[in-house]
């Protein structure tokens, strides 16, 4: 696909009934939004991230997809960061009545996900429609999710993707597969629909030398990250480490801010919250996002479970990296470096499962 | 269906317990939702303060009959205290129930000792009725707490009225004691001692988890197997079905994994700080 082809394709999503969401520059990072057209593409610019930094650079070549990412992608727009649940009218002689209030959802298409997105969106997926109970608000929204995934052939220098197995190349759970090059895109349809929307754009078909030169691509972006991960399930280690002198150490340099969780793409907690009119005769029942960094996550009639960083921290990690295998049957982890750069003492969770991840000390 | 979304309820009777507990005995308006409603002993509702918010409570009522449904309560925060003001005809949500009950089928026919501490503990109340109101189906009903003065001890009528019944052994320690203290003054491991454990012995406990970890060392001293020891945990509760996150004790869900767990489950965490 030439490089032009990434308007016909945004408007080939149109044409589909679909509204697009894409990366676009915005106070200085790439945020996922409504995307008008292809021009709004964050073109020219690398991201270089740091522990603690997150910067754009202008380059002089023609991609628009040679960064890795920002401080997020998918989630805000499957599991909303404040919803409604339902309402509740109160009548005058104090009968309730209570009403769902599920989100009408367009389809909408996303331009531009990562490998690591798709990995924490399966983990999303099987958390919130999976499980025991299956998610109505998150199911309304993934039903009409089509993705559109684009390899990394620049990775930042936080990202791990490769030490967890999820990166630098998607492989599953997209309906297209882009790989960027100076020239254009070698384009994969994996839906039904991925390949129908393709057709449409009447593309050329690949070369051998474009497909090899896509898929050396991303052997080097893989070869290129120096952050990992143990591939082995920390679960033993860390729960063998609970009283590791390290949870002290990390405690001393966390602001508890919750920053990690925010940004974490397979973070799930949220707390819920009546919000009443002031009338008194209606109030809106509200889930929003939480964290385990805050007091009030393990508050529990007159005392706080977890009562410092030291505690709160050792949570969220040992349940990131340990328990979640339990859960989920993998690490909650997908390597996206998003907890180290925009952790704003720069936390980083390679040194720190390390640290903690090795022997009992 | 939607697990999120509560159904009314009225309040049908409140009843004061002590000075700060009270049970509320509700009924789902709706029939249909009433006529399915099932539970098990150990379980629990999301009971819905309207403009407030939801609390679990356990469901202390028996399961034959579940159109009534009795949540003792504790006002201790904004939704409890909120609750206690509610009289007969008040409306309240309820959605539920939720999680894993106790294991009573499991144990029928067996001795059962129930252990609480701390200032009382609903959920064990489920037991201790269901096993009374099916007194032929089970061996003797040991009841042990441990409180630190006589005068802690609520629900001491009911404690008094179990006592008098045949096969049931009401056994209570109070570290200080008082005029007329009909129990034990000392330690709550002392109390231990007076129970006959057989290996037919079951044990159901509830309240803070020091003293349910303390108390799981003392039966299984006695010979009493880990697999026999159940406990009811408590945590944080947002959603109760398994999503928000906040009841995890390492890898289980509280909400959805119990809140009764067996010994051995909890075993590598419990009495641990921080978990």
């Amino acid at each position: 696909m030439p490089r032009d082809g990434l308007q016909g394709l945004v408007e080939a999503l149109h044409v589909s009934g679909r509204r697009c969401f894409g990366p676009q520059v915005r106070d200085g990072a790439i945020v996922y939004d409504l995307l008008p057209s292809a021009a709004d593409l964050p073109s020219g610019l690398h991201d270089v991230q740091f522990p603690g930094r997150y910067t754009l650079e202008r380059h002089s070549g023609p991609r628009q997809f040679a960064w890795a990412n920002g401080p997020q992608a998918l989630k805000p727009l499957l599991f909303t960061p404040r919803e409604s649940l339902w309402s509740v009218a109160r009548a005058d002689d104090g009968r309730l009545q209570f009403r769902e209030d599920l989100p009408e959802v367009q389809p909408f298409a996303v331009i531009g996900v990562r490998a690591c997105d798709l990995a924490a969106l399966a983990l999303q997926d099987q958390h919130f429609l999976q499980g025991p109970y299956r998610d109505p608000y998150y199911a309304r929204r993934r039903e009409q999710l089509f993705l559109v995934a684009v390899g990394c052939s620049h990775p930042a220098a936080t990202c791990f993707c490769a030490s967890t197995g999820d990166g630098p190349r998607p492989q599953q759970g997209f309906d297209i597969l882009l790989e960027e090059l100076d020239a254009g895109f070698v384009a994969y349809g994996a839906s039904g629909e991925g390949r129908r929307i393709l057709e449409t754009l009447n593309l050329a078909a690949a070369s051998q030398q474009q497909r090899n030169q896509a898929r050396e691509e991303s052997e080097h972006a893989a070869a290129v990250q120096t952050r990992k991960l143990p591939s082995r399930n920390l679960r033993a280690a860390l729960f063998a480490n609970l009283d590791h002198e390290r949870w002290d150490d990390v405690a001393q340099r966390c602001l508890s801010c919750g920053n990690c969780t925010s940004v974490c793409p397979t973070c799930f907690c949220h707390s819920e919250h009546d919000v009443a009119a002031l009338g008194g005769q209606k109030a809106d029942h509200v889930r929003e996002w939480d964290s385990c960094f805050t007091r009030g996550h393990s508050h529990l009639h007159g005392f706080t479970v977890r009562p410092d960083t030291r505690t709160r921290y050792r949570q969220w990690l040992t349940h990131k990296l340990g328990s979640w295998h339990d859960q989920f049957g993998r690490s909650g982890c997908v390597g996206c470096g998003r907890c180290i750069t925009w952790c704003p003492v720069g936390i980083d969770i390679t040194e720190e499962a390390a640290a903690l991840g090795g022997q009992s000390g | 269906m939607n697990a999120y979304l509560p159904l009314e309820a009225e309040v049908v009777e409140r009843l004061q317990e002590s000075p700060s507990i009270f049970t509320l005995r509700l009924r789902l308006t709706d029939t249909a939702a009433r006529e399915a409603f099932r539970f098990a002993p150990g379980q629990f509702n999301m009971v819905y303060l309207y403009g407030v918010g939801e609390v679990p409570i356990s469901i202390v009522s028996d399961p034959h009959g579940p159109d009534l449904l009795d949540h003792t309560i504790r006002a201790l925060g904004r939704v409890t205290n909120g609750l206690s003001n509610l009289k007969a005809g008040d409306r309240v949500g309820v959605r539920g129930p939720f999680g894993r009950g106790w294991p009573l089928e499991r144990v029928a026919g067996r001795d059962v000792v129930v252990v609480t501490g701390g200032l009382g503990c609903a959920p064990v109340v489920a037991v201790i009725n269901y096993i009374l109101m099916r007194r032929q189906s089970f061996g003797r009903l040991t009841i042990v707490q441990g409180v630190k003065h006589s005068q802690d001890l609520i629900w001491r009528e009911r404690y008094t009225y179990w006592r008098g019944l045949p096969g049931v052994q009401v056994l209570i320690a109070a570290d200080e004691g008082g005029p007329l203290w009909p129990y034990h003054v000392g330690l709550v491991t002392d109390v231990f001692d007076r129970i006959a454990f057989t290996t037919r012995t079951a044990a159901m406990l509830c309240g803070p988890e020091p003293m349910m970890l303390a108390a799981a060392r003392l039966l299984t001293a006695r010979g009493v197997p880990e697999n026999d020891i159940w406990l009811s945990m408590e945590r944080n509760m947002q959603c109760a079905v398994r999503h928000c996150g906040h009841c995890q004790f390492g890898a289980d869900f509280v909400c959805h994994d119990g809140p009764v767990f067996s010994y051995p489950e909890v075993k590598p965490l419990l009495g641990r700080k921080g978990i």
